[in-house]
């Protein structure tokens, strides 16, 4: 399986390391909201077909990636930067705001 | 300055070894930097930082993943996102940094005594690497100046390209000396010298 780092471009599954489910929320930390919490620990869709998934590129540039990977095919459909798409910090802040 | 001790030591015997009746096809050495430094840019601090390694290396690296260049004494790569690393023949890179590369700006990390630098240079080096790496030393794919970051089995690599036929080979000095017995098994098949 070959994942394509934005950076390094495409590598062996083998330099990195998988961070879990993508489409998890993490409640805020002062929630005292058990069913959200327990969502976020325990609650997993676990599709026959495409995922959203955290990888990252530990035996690499060491970025963090959401990637969508096929779980029947291991076909890897999307990959793209956590932090956005690298934007310079200005941009972000304008986008935050919106 | 304190003296620095190469942690190949017991394992660096120069000379010719492995098949080298009809001629060494590889050349292995330790470059021994002075300066071995990683900075770190904020997002949207990229340019900044980019001027900066300029003004003190003269180095002015292009856009783009892993661009980098090498004037023979100072190098600099890009390995990761807003990640450079410099390194020099001289001491004392890290302390010229940081007095430029302010908080609001990026970090600078001093790695001169926890890396080494191994060169692997010759007509069958790219042949040597690409039994360690699994990435494309072609020179189209991996252009002269460039870096990587890559990894073989647990030891992480920095690898840059300073000539069409030579690479610098940055890993942490703990796994120094089994990566280079390693890099010296693989040579053997073709003949390789020490230097
Ligand atoms: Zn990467």
């Amino acid at each position: 399986m070959l994942i394509t780092c934005p950076y390094c471009g495409p590598r062996d599954v083998i330099e990195f390391t998988y961070q879990g489910d993508g489409n998890r929320e993490r409640p805020d930390p002062a929630s005292q909201n058990f069913e959200a919490w327990n969502a976020y620990v325990y609650d997993r869709l676990n599709p026959a077909g495409d995922h959203n998934e955290i990888w990252q590129h530990s035996g690499g540039c060491r970025a963090h990636l959401r990637v969508v990977r096929n779980t029947l095919t291991h076909e890897i459909s999307s990959v793209a930067f956590v932090r956005g798409d690298h934007a310079p910090a200005t941009r972000r802040k304008a986008e935050d705001k919106a | 300055m304190v003296e620095r001790q190469s942690p190949l030591e017991p394992e660096f015997h120069t000379g010719s070894h492995g098949n080298f009746e009809h001629g060494v096809e590889i050349l292995l050495t330790e470059t021994r930097p002075g300066s071995i430094v990683q900075l770190t840019a904020w997002p949207g601090e990229e340019k900044t930082l980019m001027a900066a390694i300029r003004t003190f290396t003269g180095l002015a690296l292009p856009d783009g993943a892993g661009g980098g260049l090498s004037d023979g004494a100072k190098s600099v790569f890009g390995f990761a996102p807003g990640k450079f690393t410099v390194t020099d023949e001289a001491e004392g890179l890290a302390a010229a940094f940081a007095k430029v590369v302010t908080p609001a700006i990026g970090t600078v990390t001093d790695l001169s005594h926890g890396r080494i630098a191994i060169r692997i240079a010759g007509p069958k080096a790219e042949w040597v690497l690409a039994k360690f790496f699994a990435i494309d030393f072609a020179l189209p794919a991996f252009p002269i100046g460039a870096g990587r970051s890559t990894t073989h089995h647990d030891v992480f690599a920095q690898i840059q390209r300073t000539s069409a036929d030579q690479f610098d080979i940055y890993v942490f000095r703990s796994f120094a000396r089994s990566f280079w017995k390693a890099l010296c098994h693989a040579s053997e098949e073709v003949g390789y010298e020490v230097q």
